[in-house]
């Protein structure tokens, strides 16, 4: 604790721990070698913050004349390397965290070494950390292994670093030997993606103390911050999950009785309220928040990194695993993915084996193909793996038992990083941070089949044919499509409902909104529909489906008479007035390019088979009117 | 935007996650109940883990029969809330063969009752995962310990077979035998948890306040005399004197230092612990002997 702090302590004790409620929590990592002077950066900063005990110093004071360095001097480094072994070798074996605080913030900082086989220590300490503090050597310059570290650092999302420029004094405190080192980093940081505007280089002696708390006489060319002036003001950001959507993995389903079921967890993404629609990925059911639950008495907001329990206004299946995500936003689900493997384990990885994944509150079997290519730490090239070993680094596809939801690690930490385990050992032997789910291309040749449509359809005692609900977003379609399923289904009809943006979750979840794709997006579910007309199925679809082209592609993929074009026609100004999905207001702010009916056209069909006149029809009169369609094309019979 | 957390709501945040997730992934687990302080704590941020559910776990409490009265009151009190379960566990081999700390000293003593009598209790109650209090800010060979850190099936631990912890992302599998010992807490200090203490109104053993006791002094350490099992052992020319003191830690009587003091509310005893300078474990008379004792008493299974 500094000088002012240890007053206020013995004065006005209620005024300090006051001012201590109010701290904010900043965690770093701290990456180099025994060789930069790192542990005494950080013994030197446990020292000046007052944070260590005379026991603890008296200790030091034995330990520095037995095994230290410094010639008898204190040797800080002494005061931070733990384990007995590794402080008999001079080294720090494994990562260590240290706890420190000042007047303005508390610090949790791990402690890495920089050596090249602790890749695996440094990614560990990364994973939890905001910040990154990298040494160099004044006399070295940018090394092989600072290029590591920022890498590694880049790679496991941090965006803020700080190039701890030490043993200055070793050059003369010259302000050239700096620049330089410091250009060379910008430099290669950009190269790796770390944004230029988050990093600081800093001219150190972390032995002298130069810069390290106080800014030091001895460097007047710097007018930065110390070090430690720095790790105080600067904003302790969440990143992007704390302004992304809800992500709320279920870790356990609080139910003490029949009156209470909750879902507990922590918040990994965004914020939520009372009220807020949530999504249960993977299921797909919606309900909404009724209360957030602590027993501190129910909260009506919680925010990233709150540990809660929800209790939702429905009674739907949740288990451990699930996520309960933003309603209109929920995160991606799939059992294919390209993800940055860090291997961890002695023994090296198996493609083919099935491991054991977890992913947030949930854990899945999966087997891993060769890498696609090594990461080179060193140099960042790729090369050519056929494994990977401890320490190293690889792009792989990964094969699970089953969809797991996820975000890409660059989106979401928690939601997208992964460890795997081996199932025999049960030790963690990888992380993982996902880029994204793959489409699997492969040939696939024509099959001839024997049982055709027309026994399909003879099976089940109706005609196949396809109903295709084209308007506007809100115009309706998806309410008359499942009236009509359901009418359908209690005749005996063997039906199938294709929605637009259920669809758009799975099978054309890599499709945006250009017109190419939309395009694309109807091929495809034309080719489906198709598909399931010929196991004999009254597919209805329904797709905004806005270009005129694309229906008829549709109806020219299934014979005569089988296609029933239904035009769900709702004015504009009156789909824009119900707005079910919030998607007008969101395409009118600009921040939904490309929308049908604001900025996107939508081609009206010329001679659909039926028109529905939503400002006229209730959706039941609607599904008369489609039913008595069905059985003039003889798809159903009448009745 | 939510305003940012204080470092005490992110470290409770994150407390009632491993809680969760350790539940979660074990099939029998137990919260190691010493007494102390940060057993009140720990407590308290598990009754907030499993809100409005009770605790799904048991408490227990690897008793050496030689802690202060004021304990066993405490802990009496604790097991009769109606969410609690508590086991008491004593060594029967230390009852049988009276072992106690005047002699057969202090490290015979504390390994027998306590290291062997934990594995006892979690030998007989099947237990997979066990919480504890410990931190890693305590001493400088547990920086580096896990918060989930396995035990093998004679309960050892092995530093150089750690697993790696990322993200918040815990592996608590196990093959039969193993455990796992949880430190939901490794992230608190000291300064945290009494805090934690005062923010919270959690009830602490009265030791921890200062207040006249008999106490005599030995080896320079002052060893408060609780009970006629002490009365009857002192040294010739040893008198109980009636001083003010309080305790930093607590645990077998004879074997915790007072230090003498005045300190009679939260916010005086964080003044003093604050103007202090010696650190928290040095009270306690086991860690004396050389530097890496905690390490290897670790190894040998302590907790």
């Amino acid at each position: 604790m500094s000088a002012p702090e240890s007053d206020l302590i013995a004065t006005d004790i209620a005024g300090y721990l006051a001012r201590q409620q109010a701290k904010d929590l900043l965690r770093f990592i701290t990456c180099g070698s025994v060789d930069d002077g790192k542990s005494t950066l950080i013994g030197r900063l446990l020292y000046e913050s007052k944070l260590v005990y005379e026991d603890h110093l008296a200790a030091l004071e034995v330990d520095s004349k037995k095994v230290g360095t410094q010639g008898g001097d204190l040797d800080f480094a002494l005061l931070v390397d733990g384990l007995q072994a590794e402080r008999e070798q001079g080294i720090t074996i494994d990562v260590a965290y240290r706890f420190f605080s000042t007047e303005r913030r508390k610090f949790i900082v791990a402690d890495t070494p920089g050596h090249e086989q602790y890749t695996r220590n440094m990614v560990t300490g990364a994973s939890t950390a905001t910040l990154a503090v990298i040494l160099a050597d004044a006399r070295k310059g940018v090394l092989t292994q600072t290029r590591r570290h920022s890498y590694l650092v880049s790679l496991l999302g941090i965006r803020r670093v700080v190039l701890a420029i030490n043993k200055l004094d070793l050059v003369d405190y010259r302000q050239d030997a700096f620049a330089s080192i410091e250009a060379d980093y910008r430099d290669f940081a950009a190269r790796i993606g770390l944004p230029d505007d988050g990093i600081t280089c800093i001219p150190m002696s972390a032995l002298r103390g130069d810069n390290l708390v106080e800014r030091s006489a001895r460097t007047p060319w710097y007018q930065g911050p110390a070090l430690l002036e720095y790790l105080e003001t600067v904003p302790v950001d969440a990143g992007e999950a704390a302004s992304g959507p809800l992500r709320l993995p279920v870790q356990w389903v609080n139910r003490p009785s029949l009156d209470f079921r909750g879902f507990s967890g922590t918040v990994v993404g965004g914020t939520v309220h009372p009220g807020d629609r949530v999504r249960v990925v993977p299921g797909g059911q919606t309900s909404t928040v009724a209360r957030i639950v602590t027993l501190g008495g129910d909260l009506d907001e919680a925010g990233l990194d709150a540990s809660v329990t929800l209790t939702l206004t429905d009674e739907i299946d949740v288990s451990r695993g699930d996520v309960l995500a933003a309603a209109d936003a929920p995160p991606e689900v799939a059992d294919q993915l390209q993800a940055h493997v860090v291997w961890m384990s002695e023994d090296e990885m198996l493609p083919g084996r099935p491991y054991l994944l977890k992913c947030g509150a949930r854990t899945v079997s999966a087997t891993l193909a060769a890498p696609r290519y090594a990461v080179n730490v060193n140099t960042l090239e790729h090369t050519a793996a056929r494994t990977l070993s401890l320490n190293e680094i690889g792009v792989c596809n990964l094969s699970l038992s089953a969809p797991i939801p996820f975000d890409p690690y660059t989106a979401n930490r928690d939601t997208g990083g992964f460890i795997l385990v081996d199932r025999m050992t049960n030790n963690t032997v990888a992380a993982g941070m996902i880029d994204f789910a793959l489409r699997r291309s492969s040939n696939i040749h024509w099959q001839a089949i024997e049982v055709g449509r027309e026994a399909h359809a003879a099976l089940k005692g109706h005609g196949a044919g396809v109903v295709w609900f084209t308007g506007l977003s809100g115009s309706g379609k998806s309410t008359i499509a499942n009236l009509l399923e359901k009418r359908l289904h209690g005749m005996g009809v063997h039906t199938m409902l294709l929605d637009g943006d259920n669809v758009r979750h799975g099978l054309n979840r890599d499709l945006g909104f250009t017109d190419a794709d939309r395009v694309e997006n109807i091929r495809r579910v034309a080719e489906v529909a198709k598909l399931m007309t010929d196991a004999g199925l009254v597919v209805l679809v329904s797709f905004i489906s806005p270009f005129r082209a694309e229906r008829e592609l549709a109806r020219s993929r299934v014979a005569a008479g089988e296609f029933v074009e239904v035009h769900v026609d709702t004015p504009v100004e009156v789909a824009e007035r119900r707005d079910p999905k919030g998607l007008y207001k969101k395409a009118r702010a600009g921040q939904l390019p490309h929308f049908t009916g604001i900025d996107s056209p939508y081609e009206a069909p010329e001679q659909p088979e039926v028109r529905i006149d939503t400002t006229a029809l209730s959706p039941e009169e609607a599904v008369e009117q489609l039913l008595a369609a069905l059985a003039a094309q003889g798809i159903v019979t009448g009745g | 935007m939510t305003e940012t957390m204080t470092h005490l709501q992110r470290l409770e945040a994150e407390t009632i996650q491993i809680f969760r997730e350790a539940v979660a992934e074990s099939e029998a687990s137990v919260m190691l109940y010493s007494i102390g302080k940060d057993s009140s704590a720990m407590l308290h941020l598990a009754r907030k883990a499993f809100y409005p559910s009770p605790l799904p776990f048991p408490l227990l409490h690897v008793d050496t029969t030689w802690k202060f009265k004021d304990m066993y009151a405490m802990r009496d009190k604790v097991a009769a809330a109606p969410d609690v379960e508590l086991i008491v566990h004593r060594n029967p081999y230390c009852v049988e063969h009276g072992i106690n700390p005047f002699d057969h000293g202090s490290g015979v003593h504390t390994d027998l009752w306590k290291t062997e009598g934990l594995k006892q209790a979690i030998d007989e109650h099947r237990f997979d995962l066990a919480f504890g209090g410990a931190r890693r800010d305590e001493e400088r060979s547990r920086a580096k310990e896990r918060i989930f850190s396995i035990r093998s099936a004679q309960h050892r631990w092995d530093p150089k077979a750690q697993r790696p912890e990322l993200w918040r992302l815990y592996n608590a599998r196990v093959r039969p035998g193993e455990s796992v010992r949880v430190f939901p807490m490794s992230n608190w200090t000291e300064l945290d948890i009494w805090q934690y203490i005062l923010a919270e109104g959690i009830e602490i053993v009265p030791l921890y306040f200062a207040a006249p006791r008999p106490v005599v002094e030995r080896d320079g350490t002052l060893i408060m005399v609780d009970d006629e099992r002490m009365a009857s052992r002192l040294a010739p020319g040893e008198e109980p004197q009636l001083r003010s003191v309080r305790f930093r830690t607590l645990g077998c009587y004879p074997l915790s230092g007072a230090v003498e003091s005045t300190a009679t509310t939260l916010e005086e005893i964080i003044q003093e612990m604050l103007l202090s300078t010696t650190s928290e474990r040095q009270g306690r008379v086991i860690d004396f002997d050389s530097s890496g004792s905690m390490e290897r008493k670790k190894q040998e299974g302590y907790f």
